[in-house]
């Protein structure tokens, strides 16, 4: 194992992020702080509690989720796309590191980033709502994972992408409804029946469930479903990314 | 001389069909300078990417001292620097951290005194705090020199190291590969300056259309294909060339007071003493004589037009 390599793409992807530490930290508070200005005081002063929790309080684990995942793919995406676009890209495919390195280096960055901005909004919202983490190892688990697994995906859509448009196509046509229509905003009991078995198909649906049971024991989905739904997509996408550097798909000549 | 690099029948196919490299054979000499000469298109850049692991080849094999590029890739690419031929680098980032992040790749610990003697070499250690975007384009160029330096290569590519810079800088490039060859670094460049091949290679590697043409001692090949050129320069301008001169085949310049003699420096006998003797004879006055080498350059249009070498 090349750990001096990891640790130098982990630095060098580290370093890019400090470089904006005024965005990277402000931005996440900021658009926190919106969302519990509309959503938790001016419109969910007028929604009732949610089995027991108040509704600024119940969106949460939702609105971490949402920016974690966002965030988590953007980053991942950005740091190896960035090196193809560049054409800097050709100093990793001639070092003496294998794929499991550069993913480690590149996914290991991406995803310290975004659980730094879900630490960042947790603590941000624990000034406007009074936040309970029944179980807390559980918490910082899907927290972890998400993370993880979603930068992944960010990986592999750094590396699919030929262009900045193609780069936000995924996350923003794909993710952000999932995402918006995964349970974020609402609990899916208060969706019609039709609209509960359909949104079971939502894969963001599971995480934002486990999640949210991490909180408050509330759950849409069976914990233990959630757990291997995630699971299941982490190996997807350790699958994918096998798949692409075993074929150089992308980025090989 | 040990070999260092050895390439075995290289050939890199695409998907189109397009042959880049046609089983390419070489042996590159540990601590000599080989240059690769050859047209746009030739299959230069393809060869080098292939050894440094950026293409994958469709057949053959190449072992850098003696690990093999594929089966080996780790200890194989330790020993190799690559400069691009692209100013390839992230513009925001500082030149000391970019080089500090080669070094790193390259699987060596930190060591930035090491990275000092590398950045005061390449006249880089003042600019160490600046960003990438605020150096000129010949820094840029020592900045992915550097880079290439960090991990103490034993084999250096240089992919056009010289290309779009100005003579001043070119001049210093030059002064950097000596200096990195007297250093023991085996060096690979590949270049469109014939003058840039003359002037620094130990060998010369002509390369067209995916084949290697030659490789030879840059001595050895212009000896051997270089045709040399005798002015007899006149006191007094003739208008044709006397009877007695016909059989040396000599061209008279546009003014008349220059008489141009093409020989063969291997030739037993050049034909000098006799050209001279039959131009004095002719009653022609001598104002001066000068021979000249042909240059690389008129080697290089030869081969890669398909002349016999």
């Amino acid at each position: 194992m090349n750990w001096a390599a990891i640790a130098a793409i982990y630095r060098f992807e580290m370093a890019r992020f400090f470089r904006t530490l005024a965005q990277s930290f402000f931005s996440p508070v900021l658009s926190t702080s919106l969302y519990f200005v509309v959503f938790g005081t001016a419109i969910g002063s007028r929604i009732q509690e949610i089995e027991g929790v108040s509704y600024g309080a119940f969106i949460v684990p939702g609105l971490v989720m949402l920016s974690v995942v966002m965030l988590a793919i953007s980053n991942a995406s950005f740091g190896i796309y960035f090196p193809k676009f560049l054409g800097t890209i050709y100093e990793l495919l001639s070092a003496p590191v294998n794929f499991i390195e550069i993913v480690v280096g590149y996914v290991g960055a991406a995803a310290t980033k975004a659980l730094f901005v879900g630490v960042v909004i947790l603590v941000t919202a624990s000034f406007f709502v009074e936040l309970r983490i029944q179980h807390p190892f559980a918490m910082a688990a899907f927290l972890v994972l998400t993370c993880l697994s979603f930068s992944l995906l960010g990986f592999i859509i750094g590396i699919w992408a030929s262009n900045f448009e193609q780069m936000s196509l995924v996350p923003q046509l794909v993710v952000t409804p999932l995402i918006f229509l995964g349970g974020t905003f609402y609990s899916i009991s208060m969706l019609p029946p039709v609209w509960q078995t359909v949104t079971l198909f939502n894969p963001v649906v599971y995480l934002i469930s486990g999640f949210r049971w991490s909180f408050y024991g509330l759950a849409d989905v069976p914990i233990a479903l959630s757990l291997l739904a995630i699971a299941a997509f982490t190996g997807l996408c350790l699958a994918v990314i096998g798949w692409i550097f075993r074929t150089g798909w992308r980025i090989r000549n | 001389m040990n070999t260092i690099l050895s390439i075995r029948d290289l050939r890199k196919s695409y998907a189109d069909g397009f042959e880049a490299l046609k089983g390419v054979s070489l042996d590159i000499r540990e601590g000599e300078i080989l240059a690769l000469l050859g047209p746009n298109g030739a299959g230069k850049t393809t060869l080098i990417s292939t050894v440094c692991g950026i293409t994958t080849p469709t057949s053959g094999s190449v072992t850098v001292g003696g690990h093999d590029i594929q089966a080996d890739f780790r200890a194989a690419r330790r020993m190799i620097g690559l400069v691009p031929q692209e100013i390839a680098l992230e513009p925001f980032e500082k030149v000391m951290n970019t080089v500090r992040f080669s070094r790193g790749l390259f699987g060596k610990r930190a060591d930035d005194g090491r990275i000092e003697e590398v950045l005061r070499k390449l006249s880089l250690w003042d600019k160490r705090r600046n960003a990438i975007k605020e150096l000129s384009g010949g820094m840029k160029r020592r900045v992915l020199i550097a880079k290439a330096l960090a991990h103490d290569p034993r084999v250096l590519f240089l992919d056009e190291p010289t290309a779009g810079v100005d003579v001043e800088l070119r001049k210093d490039m030059w002064d950097i590969v000596a200096e990195l060859k007297a250093a023991g670094v085996t060096i690979i460049l590949t270049t469109h300056y014939i003058e840039e091949a003359e002037a620094i290679a130990d060998r010369i590697g002509v390369i067209n259309k995916g084949e290697l043409l030659l490789v030879e001692d840059k001595a050895n090949l212009m000896a051997r294909m270089g045709k040399k050129h005798l002015s007899v320069m006149l006191s007094r301008p003739i208008t044709v060339i006397p009877p007695a001169l016909a059989r040396h085949n000599l061209e008279l310049n546009g003014a008349g007071d220059e008489l141009l003699y093409t020989y063969d420096t291997h030739a037993d006998r050049t034909g000098i003493t006799k050209l001279l003797n039959d131009v004095a004879e002719a009653g022609l006055v001598l104002r001066d004589v000068a021979t000249r080498q042909s240059s690389l350059e008129e080697i290089f249009v030869t081969l890669v037009k398909g002349e016999t070498p």
